[in-house]
């Protein structure tokens, strides 16, 4: 094992290596570009001997990377914002096609205005497509997650694509020190892909084919299927990855001291390193405050919130994307893994930090605050600007 | 007795439900004669979608791989470069693909395809309309057709644009091999299949397909609207080897376009001033290539 100070994006890259990505696909997108880039480097100094597709669109790269994981090569790709939404389409498609693509995801706003800058309206936007979804924190994480996520989505029991996101800039373009596990490690962690039984050369078989209203539903239970055994299989591989390098990050849904708490905010991404600070603070002011950081989105982890809904009173959610006409895209699933459950705590939504607005422990302790003293049904934006004008 | 050129493989089997007298689903037999069994197909949405049969069953001999509409050219990419790192680098990868998917939504991911000299072949099977979904018109629709989108009534005299020319659009690319072919000349199609096949880099096939119900002619006569396409200039067949044009089919004197298009119903309300219109740019469209080919 080796300690490297690396960006977000370059631990992506790194992830991808080390994993012996066989075919790479890429369009470039800001903040995403540092990750091709480097990918670029090392299958040009013979680092990684994959083929490189350098397409003309996202849409081209993902479709390159679903056709070759058909046949049974292990792909990654990478993108952002507008990027993932012209790719919106083939992230159906991967799922469907029950391909195991790795993807890295830099979050970014989506346009109009432009804006290069963090929030998760994208990767939610992606919510229904079959794609398991981990939110990084740290760039340790991310290059731990996005190896794990190989190992998942090429499980027979799961076959399901998976993005590793990271926050913009936060993550994508800071850098940290990340320990690279060895290649022997990883090699044993993660072994090589075996050829499709699907499209075997000389036989008459098809993938992808049409079918009536007498399976569909069937083969979309499937993925349902998959998908719910996505989070136990993801736990063992976690143990597996642990054991390997002593890291464990903390499964679906790790909390920060919440334990005891009586009041807990539901966060994401980069967003949970800030509020760990407004916990300490605040419980050194008396107040019974936690955390639960939702680090896979999907599968989401439904049996977790609804334990931990068993102990506290109040659940607010930091939600980092809103759907319009309703609420906080990260909110509307808390609330419905809990009302079906038997532990109903009072629900808070906040939206903050979009388009890069910075999460700060201001704004973190704003929404503690609130969600301790106030009940209300209706998103509270934090921090929004006073002034506003009509529509 | 003459002696056949055409390899008596099947890898297209009888069992498919494509319509009577369909030339896509020759198309797609006599492809596969000339590449045989070491290859992998993969089909967006389209005639052959449906023509391929549902789950679980195929009309093919060989792996099909279904990919998006708009991206044969990427999935096309996508599989060589899986085969390179498997191990089955003898295996030929063939996108194929009808116009629309072709000339019109799926342009972009072909002249990706293209430019970055992906070592395939991309077959276009053009029936000149958006026939799966129902006879609407594409950017391969030529000029006076019907189609139910560009229907003949007082204010609508069907398409009014002239057809996209894509061997010109994939010419530009400077591909190692293009070719045009014709059901209703199997034997040049096979040759020009097997010689595409022998080629490295990126291959390109555009093959006229013509449509008994969305061409409006009886079925049992697609060899014979097919022949006229291509004797009266309609679609005249060549390849262009390393930018070097060759016509496959001259007659001394063409047919008159007259003679094709009144085969079929979707031109069947022309004028006369029309016809002539539609015979003089043939005439020129005929002219270029014979210029283009005098370049040699």
């Amino acid at each position: 094992m080796v300690e490297l100070v690396i960006s977000g994006n370059y631990a992506q890259s790194y992830a991808a290596k080390l994993a012996r990505v066989q075919v790479a696909s890429a369009y470039p997108i800001t903040p995403q570009t540092s990750i091709v880039e480097k990918i670029a480097e090392f299958v040009a100094s013979g680092e990684l001997q994959a083929e490189f597709i350098k397409v003309e669109s996202e849409h081209s790269a993902l479709q390159a990377c679903i056709s070759a994981a058909a046949l049974g090569a292990r792909t990654y790709t990478a993108t952002s914002s507008q990027g993932l939404l012209l790719m919106h389409e083939l992230l159906h498609w991967a799922a469907g096609a029950r391909t195991p693509v790795v993807m890295g995801v830099v979050n970014r706003a989506v346009a109009p205005p432009w804006s290069i800058w963090t929030d998760h309206t994208d990767t939610m936007a992606q919510r229904d497509t079959g794609w398991i979804q981990f939110y990084g924190e740290s760039n340790q994480e991310v290059l731990d997650t996005t190896l794990m996520a190989f190992r998942l989505a090429e499980s027979v029991e799961v076959r399901l694509p998976a993005m590793v996101t990271e926050d913009a800039f936060y993550l994508s373009h800071t850098v940290e020190p990340v320990d690279i596990p060895s290649q022997e490690q990883v090699d044993a962690f993660l072994p090589p892909r075996e050829q499709s039984s699907t499209l075997q050369v000389g036989t008459g078989m098809r993938l992808g084919s049409f079918t009536g209203p007498d399976l569909y539903m069937e083969f979309r239970h499937k993925i349902a299927r998959a998908m719910a055994r996505a989070r136990d299989v993801f736990l063992e591989v976690e143990d597996d990855y642990a054991r390997m390098t002593g890291r464990n990050h903390g499964g679906l849904l790790p909390t920060y001291k919440a334990d005891d708490a009586d009041t807990v905010l539901v966060t994401m991404g980069t967003a949970t390193t800030t509020a760990r600070g407004v916990v300490d603070a605040m419980r050194a002011d008396g107040h019974r405050v936690g955390l639960a950081k939702l680090r896979t989105f999907r599968p989401f982890p439904t049996q977790e919130l609804r334990d931990l809904a068993s102990q506290v009173d109040r659940i607010g959610v930091l939600d980092r994307s809103f759907t319009f006409g309703a609420a906080g895209a990260a909110f509307t699933e808390v609330a419905g893994a809990l009302y079906t459950g038997p532990h109903r705590p009072l629900l808070r939504d906040f939206v903050a930090g979009l388009g890069g607005r910075d999460v700060t422990e201001v704004t973190v302790r704003e929404a503690f605050l609130d969600l301790l003293t106030r009940d209300a049904p209706e998103s509270q934006w934090v921090e929004l600007k006073s002034r506003q004008e009509a529509p | 007795m003459a002696r056949l050129s055409i390899p008596a493989v099947e890898l297209m089997r009888s069992g498919h439900s494509a319509c009577p007298g369909c030339g896509a689903t020759l198309v797609m037999r006599y492809m596969l004669k000339g590449l045989g069994e070491r290859t992998i197909v993969t089909v967006p949405a389209c005639c052959w979608t449906v023509i391929g049969t549902p789950f679980p069953t195929t009309a093919l001999d060989v792996p099909m791989l279904d990919c998006a509409f708009e991206a044969t050219g990427a999935s096309i990419s996508g599989l060589r470069a899986a085969a390179d790192k498997m191990g089955l680098e003898d295996v030929t990868i063939v996108g194929f693909a009808g116009d629309g998917g072709t000339v019109d939504i799926g342009l972009q991911a072909l002249s990706g395809m293209l430019e970055r000299r992906t070592d395939g072949i991309y077959v276009m099977y053009d029936n000149e309309a958006y026939m799966n979904t129902g006879v609407q018109r594409s950017g391969a629709t030529p000029e006076g057709a019907w189609t139910t989108t560009t229907p003949v009534d007082e204010f609508s005299r069907g398409k009014p644009e002239p057809k996209k020319d894509i061997m010109a659009i994939v010419a530009a690319h400077s591909p190692p091999y293009a070719a045009t072919v014709n059901v209703a000349f199997p034997e040049d199609f096979v040759k020009k299949i097997a010689k595409a096949k022998a080629i490295k880099g990126p291959r390109f096939i555009h093959a006229l397909a013509p449509c008994p119900p969305g061409w409006r002619y009886s079925s049992e006569k697609t060899i014979e609207v097919g022949r006229l396409a291509t004797d009266t200039n309609m679609f005249p067949l060549y390849e262009i080897e390393n930018g070097v044009y060759r016509i496959s089919r001259k007659l001394g004197v063409a047919k008159p376009v007259a003679e094709y298009l009144k085969t079929q119903g979707r031109f069947a309300h022309l004028t006369a001033a029309e016809v002539a219109g539609i015979q003089a740019q043939v005439d020129a469209r005929w002219k270029r290539l014979l210029a283009l080919e005098g370049l040699a």
